[in-house]
């Protein structure tokens, strides 16, 4: 994988305090523009919801599941023949800018793809 | 200033390595995790349903074909198949991820720890492989002067993500990589792998380090890669570009850059935000993928003989060269016509032969007509038949060249041809002595020039007018016999 | 009574027997909500045309002496998390300001192949997050029992729909409580069936491994018709559970007797006197009846706060990471893409779901996954372990739905005391079972209380006759929400019957 950003580390559930750094950090990984007044709240509201996550620091979980999904059952396979699509204008309906039968967006400082998969 | 050192000299002293990702198409009609059409070429954003869309209450659903296509691969790479795999959410923001999201595998993939045996030179080099793993494809955004234009089209088209260890040893091997994957998912029918329409692409990482050394250097990764020239080209120039850079002191710095095919050289994406965070999630969308024994005995019993196990085995079985043991692989048509010949052939040897007769007049005739192995004209037990006439002297060689085109052109039996047109091969020593009595007693002046003069060319000239006299059916062994004979020399 | 109370069965009844059109009681319900959802609240989007469309078409079916489905003509309000074709779908959000979706959510296709109108879509809390209605980005939504309480959340434009006659019952949403405790404030019936057993296709997804449909209604009986009708397996949604689906109004027996009650002690610690009292009274009817109690403990009930509250923010982190103004809804003005989104998003979200954006995306964040989203998913494990060794002793568990009754808009302003009107409903979703909040009982200040029934998986059934019981005994009857008694203007709305039968009399 090119990323090594992944599940690395036990972390700890007790870094409860977050820095106004962070804060901003996680606003652009979520793509949130906030206010200085919001970024305020934010810590604040943020650090006081984390210390009830302590709590579950302290429970020792050693061998107990995940449990990823609430009832245990298997993946689905659906046969595969192609169902007709929705009218291209049908798709197109709700997009907020469009150029023909494209959908149009600003574009990115970066030229290219910044992210795999093409 | 010395000159720069060129490519060679440089890998006297540094080795590179590499590792690819390889995104390969899956061909199905329907996309992995929604129904909709997977066509390639329709126009722009009309193959997409709600789910295709990432509209608000949409969810996935799997495309069992995906699965029985990933696990023909892992079979084939001899990975290690999980039983249970999960698919994970790989959040990022892009106008053609629709999702905000890509649903891949993270922590279980389907395949682990497989290999793929690369043909190189003359033989097979194996190349481990980490991890197989079921992703879904992105649509397609182009850039527009300041904007940027979105098509949906392919996103949710199914993709197999292959992953090598880093043990590619040379732009050279990566390139022949990327050939024996082509082959071998085109000869497991799951995928049509054409470079051009995207349905297989190559991303590079590609470090360099002193020979000797332990540990890895600084990777850098190659993306647009989209051709296998360009796959060889790019790797090469980031050798050169990255010895060149430690040769002077510098650092490399771990970055993505994009191949530009038109300079022939690399650029570094400029990315606003620093690393990728991906936020990997289980997706709690989809339940675990079960692979049970039923499934797995389906793919064993219908996996065709894999391309390097033919490979050996023409060489070894068939005395067939490497280099045409690889040409016969290059495509399973081409093999199982070989196969086909081969088991039509009433001895065990016939192998060489029909190796011959098809890698020359068979794939000459099929080029030049444009026609794919699969429709050819002359059926391999045809093939078979031709090449016994041949080797039993029916006809010549030269002949059999002439039988085959026409039986290529109007689907005629050899044997029909050769009856038809009077075309059997003269071996009789009684009739041939006789001809060749006569052509030397009207050719006084060349016979003495050969058997006292010494001119040896003369030789042919007499071999050719017994052609002429026999319509090119003299037994060419026997005649040359019979004609030292004659001739005394 | 005037059509707006009927139950949902009384309705089919009296429309497939002919007693009056289905027409007619569609006309009476939007006639209504004319009158009184101006204050109420409750509608974000009325489809008027679509409702008589439907109606009409009933009274065709019923002229043609064909055979009607079970809710023929039956008014319902639909949550907005639940997309409708051509009927705008807001989420109760900004950000989906506008949309008209293409497509039909599975419950919605499965009503109205059971024949019921559709009369519009009723307000929520946006995207489901919340437990007032005050995070609807459009309006908040008044409990008809008083009009300056919230209905509870976040399907309070549901509960306060039914409570007020706005409709013969509601779909709503339940996350983390949000059908049962909302049920609970304005006196009526709300459902969480299993995880699975109904389709989430088409429901705006929070938390997917938690979110599930279920009707409101205004009783026990009526629950049951609308859970039948949308119940069962739909392909296109990979967790739904391919189970027989009983026939849920046969469990309506009224027979309690040997039934084992569990009564969990974690959950009869800290709540209001009032609360107390009711839900006492509701335990009282059960073993009247011949029911039995057992006191049990289930001992990780209180890490089911920290546990939700890491789930369902991260899960909805990716859940709402579609929103980027690109090919639906609202869109920022930006020249940049990044900022496009950025805005776009700040923007169109509200001050909550940021907050749990924010939530979730730290709690995925690469170092953080194994620490908080694995730990909570590890701690789900316990809290279902803990119910599967509790059914062992009982067949269902009681509880009260909530520590308080409703309580007044702004009282809630911290985030967290918000959180904690949920405590007694996470569990159930944490562990994806069955819940049912009956009424049972009124406050000294006339704000209904609510019973809560938690049942094993699949086991809706147990829960439906035992809500019946209870209902019966000390459950509200005939009595209305008192708060909307100030709206009703002089000339009552007209009510269209078959000649021959006397109107029958009540009010509002």
């Amino acid at each position: 994988m090119t990323t090594d950003e992944g599940h690395e580390g036990a972390g700890d559930a007790g870094m409860s305090a977050l820095t106004r750094t962070e804060v901003e950090e996680i606003a652009v990984l979520a793509r949130l523009h906030l206010e200085p007044a919001e970024l305020e709240r934010m810590e604040h509201e943020l650090t006081s919801i984390l210390t009830y996550f302590t709590a579950l620091a302290e429970v020792d979980t050693a061998g107990v599941p995940a449990m990823t999904h609430a009832v245990p059952m298997d993946l689905r396979l659906r046969a595969d023949v192609a169902l007709p699509s929705l009218p291209q204008d049908t798709a197109l309906a709700s997009a907020p800018r469009r150029d023909g039968a494209l959908i149009v967006v600003p574009s990115s400082i970066t030229p290219g793809r910044t992210e795999p998969g093409a | 200033m010395s000159e720069p050192r060129a490519l060679p000299a440089l890998l006297e002293e540094w080795e590179p390595v590499i590792g690819l990702e390889v995104h390969v198409q899956l061909a199905t009609q329907s996309k992995i995790f929604s129904p909709s059409s997977t066509e390639f070429g329709a126009p722009p954003n009309s193959l997409t349903d709600p789910l295709v869309l990432g509209l608000p209450g949409t969810l996935p659903s799997f495309n069992q074909a995906v699965l029985q296509h990933a696990l023909k691969l892992g079979v084939a790479t001899s990975s290690q198949i999980r039983a249970k795999s999960r698919f994970a959410r790989k959040h990022y923001f892009y106008p053609d991820l629709p999702k905000g999201y890509q649903i891949s595998q993270f922590d279980e993939p389907l395949c682990e720890n497989g290999h793929l045996d690369v043909i190189i030179g003359g033989g097979l080099k194996r190349v481990k492989l980490q991890r197989i793993h079921l992703e879904e494809d992105a649509g397609k955004t182009t850039h527009v002067g300041q904007t940027s234009h979105v098509d949906l089209n392919r996103a949710g088209v199914p993709l197999v993500e292959v992953v090598t260890a880093p043990e590619i040893g040379s732009a050279a091997e990566a390139g022949e990589f990327m050939r024996s994957l082509h082959r071998l998912v085109r000869w497991l029918e799951i995928s049509e792998a054409d470079m051009e329409k995207g349905q297989l692409r190559c991303d590079a990482n590609v470090s360099v380090r002193l020979r000797g050394e332990d540990r890895l250097g600084t990777r850098a990764e190659l993306k647009n890669i989209n051709s296998f020239r360009f796959v060889e080209h790019a790797i090469e120039h980031e050798i050169v570009r990255q010895i060149r850079i430690l040769e002077s002191g510098g650092r490399i710095i771990r970055e993505t850059r994009l191949w530009d095919a038109d300079r022939g050289q690399s650029a570094p994406m400029r990315s606003k935000e620093e690393a990728n965070d991906y936020r990997y999630l289980p997706d709690p969308d989809l339940p675990p993928l079960v692979v049970d024994g039923q499934i797995m005995g389906t793919i064993l019993r219908t996996l065709p003989e894999l391309p390097s196990v033919r490979f050996d085995r023409y060489q070894k079985l068939h005395g067939i060269s490497p280099d045409d043991a690889r040409t016969l692989v290059s495509e399973r048509a081409l093999a199982d016509y070989f196969d086909a010949a081969v088991a039509a052939h009433p001895s065990e040897r016939g192998g060489r032969m029909i190796a011959n007769w098809m890698l020359t007049e068979l794939l000459g005739a099929l080029h030049a007509s444009a026609t794919p192995v699969a429709r050819s004209p002359v059926a391999p037990a045809t093939l078979a038949a031709l090449v016994v006439l041949v080797e039993n002297g029916t006809i010549s060689g030269k002949i059999g060249k002439d039988v085959f085109e026409e039986s290529y052109r109007t689907g005629d039996a050899p044997a029909a041809i050769i009856e038809r047109r009077g075309l059997q091969q003269i071996s009789d020593t009684g009739a041939l002595w006789e001809i060749i009595n006569r052509v030397v007693g009207a050719n006084p002046k060349q016979a003495e020039a050969y058997t006292v003069g010494g001119k040896d060319g003369l030789f042919g000239f007499f071999v050719g007018q017994v052609m002429k006299e026999t319509q090119g059916r003299a037994n060419p062994v026997i005649t040359s016999d019979l004609l030292h004979k004659r001739l005394g020399r | 009574m005037t059509s707006e109370y009927w139950s949902v069965a009384d309705t089919a009844r009296r429309i497939a027997a002919g007693e009056t059109t289905a027409l007619a009681v569609t006309e009476a319900t939007l006639a209504r909500i004319a009158i009184v959802d101006g204050t109420l609240g409750a509608y974000l989007a009325l489809d008027g045309d679509g409702a008589r469309a439907q109606a009409a078409e009933i009274d065709r079916l019923r002229a043609s002496n064909a055979a009607l489905p079970p809710l023929a003509g039956v008014p319902i309000a639909l949550k907005d998390v639940l997309v409708t074709r051509g009927l705008a779908t807001t989420a109760g959000s900004k950000i989906l300001e506008g949309w008209i979706p293409p497509y039909d959510a599975h419950v919605v296709e499965r009503l109205r192949a059971a024949g019921a109108v559709v009369i519009g879509k009723v307000n929520c809390d946006e995207f489901a997050m919340g437990s007032s209605t005050e995070n609807s980005a459009y309006k908040p939504t008044r409990n008809p029992w008083n009009l300056t309480r919230v209905p509870g959340g976040s399907s309070g434009g549901s509960s306060a729909a039914v409570a007020a006659g706005l409709c013969a019952a509601s779909l709503g949403t339940d996350t983390g409580g949000s059908i049962r405790q909302p049920a609970a404030f304005c006196g009526v019936v709300g459902l969480k069936p299993t995880y699975g057993r109904v389709s989430r296709w088409g429901v705006v997804a929070f938390a997917s491994s938690l979110d599930q449909v279920g009707p409101l209604t205004r009783n026990v009986g009526d629950a049951a018709l609308v859970l039948q009708a949308i119940a069962g397996f739909d392909p296109r949604d990979s967790t739904s559970l391919d189970a027989p689906v009983p026939a849920f109004a046969d469990a309506l027996t009224g027979d309690v007797a040997g039934l084992r009650i569990g009564l969990p002690q974690e959950f009869f610690e800290a709540m209001d006197e009032d609360v107390r009292v009711a839900v006492s009274s509701a335990v009282a009817a059960l073993v009247e009846r011949g029911a039995v109690t057992v006191d049990l403990s289930l001992p990780h009930t209180k890490l089911a706060l920290p546990a939700y509250y890491l789930v369902a923010p991260a899960e909805a982190s990716s859940n709402l990471a579609r929103f980027d103004g690109v090919r639906y809804g609202q869109r920022a003005a930006a020249t940049d893409l990044a900022d496009m989104y950025a805005r776009t998003r700040g923007a169109g979200f509200g001050p909550e779901v940021k907050r749990r954006i924010m939530l979730g995306t730290y709690a995925l964040r690469a170092g953080h996954y194994d620490a908080f989203y694995k730990k909570a998913q590890q701690i789900r494990t316990l809290i279902k372990r803990d119910f599967d060794k509790a059914f062992r002793y009982c067949d269902v568990i009681l509880t009260p739905t909530t520590p308080t009754v409703a309580f007044p808009f702004g009282a809630k302003a911290n985030p967290v005391d918000m959180y904690l009107a949920d405590v007694f409903t996470l569990s159930c979703n944490l562990a994806g079972l069955p819940g049912l909040s009956v009424p049972c009982g009124l406050s000294g200040d006339g704000l209904p209380i609510g019973a809560q029934l938690l049942g094993k998986p699949l086991d809706e059934a147990t829960l439906l006759r035992a809500g019946g019981v209870i209902e019966g005994a000390v459950g509200l009857g005939e009595r209305r929400p008192t708060g909307l008694a100030t709206l009703v203007p002089s000339p009552r709305p007209a009510r269209i019957t078959k000649p021959g039968h006397a109107a029958p009399g009540g009010d509002l």
